[in-house]
């Protein structure tokens, strides 16, 4: 196994083997903030072969200017391809994984074994990870996909951290996991509930979160030919809603099994999300690698994923197998604390007047908060804010207006604003 | 053109002459520690004594072992397999490629058959096990028909479809109906949710029924109807499709003999006289239809509806 840590010259022992941040980008905007806010590698889906149909997804050419972007931040970019092809979804293929190579992607994210064979053989300078659709649950399993020439496997999202040990202990090869995000309650792959209900394919993108509606418990006597509601008229009814995973405070845990790769899940959230989740991440992996033995989980991470969370979280499988307290009954979705209000673009060190993209809603008045990598948290009241003309307005009505306004702090292009909700 | 075979699930040792006897030449059996909902629960001297009987009436034995291991079983696989092998199991049932990695240590003779069950959707990934050691790959019931005639013209495997009976539509780790019990402040050794209760989900949009039940791997959800196309046989027949499975998870052994015998039937006219079927084939499906449980109604299941994505 590979070593972890080891001791600086002054006794103090650091990680070497940090784990790459993986983050979600659902556009190419999305992959520009992602690396900006600190993500070692993303993920992102084409328009063919991924399993979110209903994303906005890269063309070739916008992978092509991905890549240039990544590149010139040390970034690697990975296309999820991990669609269980029907016959008819053969046509195409050859052509889509040569045309990524030719773009220089690092890697594609795969489940189904004819395009991991068709990767090897017209694309070979393409790296081949094992897709969580594939529901990867043993390091027996995992030897087999070492030995097929893979080069890293995505585990199942049930996998525990004492698996995750044992998986690393018998087996060399890349092991990436989820860290953060909404996750299917099923074993990936083995749900067809949407092909059943709404005649959407799950396995090829179409999925409709079925699982996620609510049913009624009923039990049948066969004798009696009756069927016995096992709900009270006031019960929640029966849903399949996990929580969605934050393992925030594993994170040390992770590091410390060697695992290669921390994956946010998350391609159809907004840059808000990516820009949040990235950069406490990218916080919580630097102070631990840096200092290990006198590491402690800062409560304003904890604070600050929550402000981007529109649904409780959990830990998921990562100690033990969930229980009724890792699901959601009822009201399945939290109220989000924050909206994203807006982008900055420019900051004038001399006049102290931030230039910004509205993404929400805004005027004077309003209490909002800035992060970014570059700068700490901080808050702070708007007072006049001017448009493109220099015109005074009485709010920031229009999305992506461009407006202008003083703030106290030095501000950096990309840093983000928010704003509470009430 | 050659009888394709009839692979059923008997319920308990004793269903199996009378399976065999409907006409079966297959049976599907094992055990829950390592397949995937099966009809009936058989422990070692069950599948020695199911060997026996299969066998002397000429039928063949398969165990499942398609479950998704976890680290902590891996142990068991190469011993069992063993056992399996020793007992001249005709072949064995697996998704996980644990199972291979086991197979190849503990019984390098023994074929597979590779089921997934939702995975298996392409010729190309079939013959993909293939190479790998499978013998057999059972095509997912989400493909349709004429997928599954152009996998079997292209495929250097068996190919097994599953022709009648109940589907998996989901499988969790979670135990969703204990949880649920649980939420509800129901005291579990009391309320019990295991495959001994008929437990269903009712959705009120589609108002279908959905059989739920929880075992050793987890929360199984189930179709709302049962596959049957004893009316449509001719293509995967014509096609040379290697076998047919009658799936009797959830059923009376009563109910898996009477579609057995008629699947039989069905077939056998129809390799006779083509022109026969025709004429009877509406009958097979009649006959079928006067025994279905109730709740249980009969489709085609994905053979010739199309999914979009």
């Amino acid at each position: 196994m590979q070593q972890i840590s080891s001791f600086t010259p002054e006794g103090k022992r650091v990680i070497i083997k940090k784990p790459e941040l993986l983050a979600p980008a659902g556009s190419l905007e999305k992959l520009k903030i992602a690396v900006h806010y600190g993500a070692d590698a993303v993920f992102i889906g084409g328009r063919e072969f991924g399993l979110r149909s209903n994303a906005d997804n890269f063309s070739i050419e916008e992978m092509r200017e991905g890549v240039e972007f990544a590149n010139k931040y040390g970034a690697k970019i990975y296309v999820t391809t991990n669609i269980f092809a029907h016959n008819e979804n053969m046509e195409g293929l050859e052509e889509y994984l040569k045309d990524l190579q030719e773009v220089g992607v690092t890697g594609i994210i795969v489940a189904d074994p004819l395009i991991i064979e068709t990767c090897k053989r017209v694309a070979p300078n393409v790296e081949v990870h094992l897709s969580t659709q594939q529901s990867l649950t043993n390091w027996q399993a995992i030897k087999f996909w070492k030995e097929e020439g893979l080069h890293r496997v995505v585990l199942a999202r049930e996998v525990g951290l004492e698996e995750m040990l044992e998986m690393k202990k018998h087996v060399d090869i890349e092991i990436e996991t989820f860290i953060h995000g909404a996750m299917c309650i099923a074993y990936s792959g083995r749900c067809v509930l949407s092909n059943h209900m709404t005649a959407r394919d799950s396995n090829r993108g179409g999925c409709c979160q079925s699982c996620r509606w609510d049913y009624h418990l009923f039990e049948q006597d066969d004798h009696k030919e009756e069927e016995i509601a096992l709900y009270q008229e006031a019960d929640d009814p029966f849903t399949m809603s996990p929580k969605d995973l934050n393992l925030l405070e594993g994170i040390p845990q992770v590091i410390e099994a060697g695992i290669d790769s921390l994956k946010v899940e998350g391609r159809m959230k907004s840059i808000h999300y990516v820009a949040t989740v990235t950069s406490v991440y990218r916080k919580v992996i630097d102070a631990y690698c840096a200092d290990p033995d006198n590491f402690k989980i800062d409560p304003k991470w904890i604070e600050e994923l929550d402000k981007c969370a529109n649904r409780d979280t959990a830990p998921a499988f990562f100690e033990e197998v969930p229980t009724y307290k890792e699901q959601m009954f009822g009201n399945h979705g939290k109220k989000t604390t924050f909206d994203f209000a807006g982008l900055v673009l420019d900051y004038d060190e001399d006049t102290k007047i931030v230039t910004l993209q509205q993404r929400n809603h805004f005027k004077p008045g309003d209490e909002v908060e800035f992060f970014g990598p570059e700068i700490e948290n901080f808050t702070q009241q708007i007072e006049k804010i001017w448009d493109e003309d220099d015109e005074e307005i009485d709010a920031a009505r229009h999305p992506l207006q461009i407006v202008k306004f003083k703030v106290d702090k030095p501000l950096y292009p990309n840093n983000m604003m928010r704003k509470g909700v009430l | 053109m050659k009888k394709p075979e009839l692979l059923v699930t008997p319920t308990k040792v004793d269903d199996i002459s009378r399976l065999i006897n409907s006409g079966a030449t297959a049976i599907l059996i094992g055990e829950e520690k390592y397949g995937l909902r099966l009809a009936g629960e058989f422990n070692r001297d069950d599948i020695k004594e199911s060997v026996k009987i299969a066998h002397g009436l000429g039928a063949k034995v398969y165990v499942s072992m398609n479950a998704l291991f976890h680290n902590d079983k891996l142990e068991f696989l190469p011993e069992y397999i063993s056992f399996l092998s020793d007992v001249n199991v005709d072949a064995i049932v697996f998704g996980d490629p644990a199972v291979i990695m086991a197979a190849r240590e503990a019984a390098p003779e023994m074929k597979l058959h590779w089921n997934t069950e939702t995975t298996a959707t392409n010729y190309f990934t079939a013959n993909y096990w293939g190479q790998k050691g499978a013998k057999r790959a059972v095509m997912a019931r989400e493909i349709n028909m004429d997928s599954i005639v152009e996998t079997k013209e292209k495929a250097e495997v068996e190919i097994e479809v599953q022709v009648h009976g109940m589907t998996c539509m989901f499988q969790s780790k979670r135990t969703l109906i204990g949880n649920y019990m649980e939420f509800q402040g129901k005291d579990l050794k009391v309320e019990g949710r295991s495959k001994d209760r008929t437990l269903f989900l009712h959705d009120p949009e589609r108002d279908a029924k959905y059989p739920i039940f929880e075992d050793e791997n987890g929360t199984h959800i189930m179709s709302p109807n049962d596959i049957c196309i004893i009316d449509e046989l001719e293509d995967m027949l014509d096609a040379g499709v290697d076998s047919f499975k009658i799936d009797g998870v959830l059923k009376s052994v009563d109910y898996i003999e009477k579609v057995t015998s008629l699947y039989n039937e069905a077939i056998e006219l129809y390799l006779q006289d083509p022109d026969a079927y025709q004429d009877k084939k509406f009958f097979y499906l009649e006959e079928i239809e006067k025994i279905q449980p109730i709740n249980r109604n009969l489709d085609t299941g994905f053979f010739f509806k199309e999914t979009v994505y």
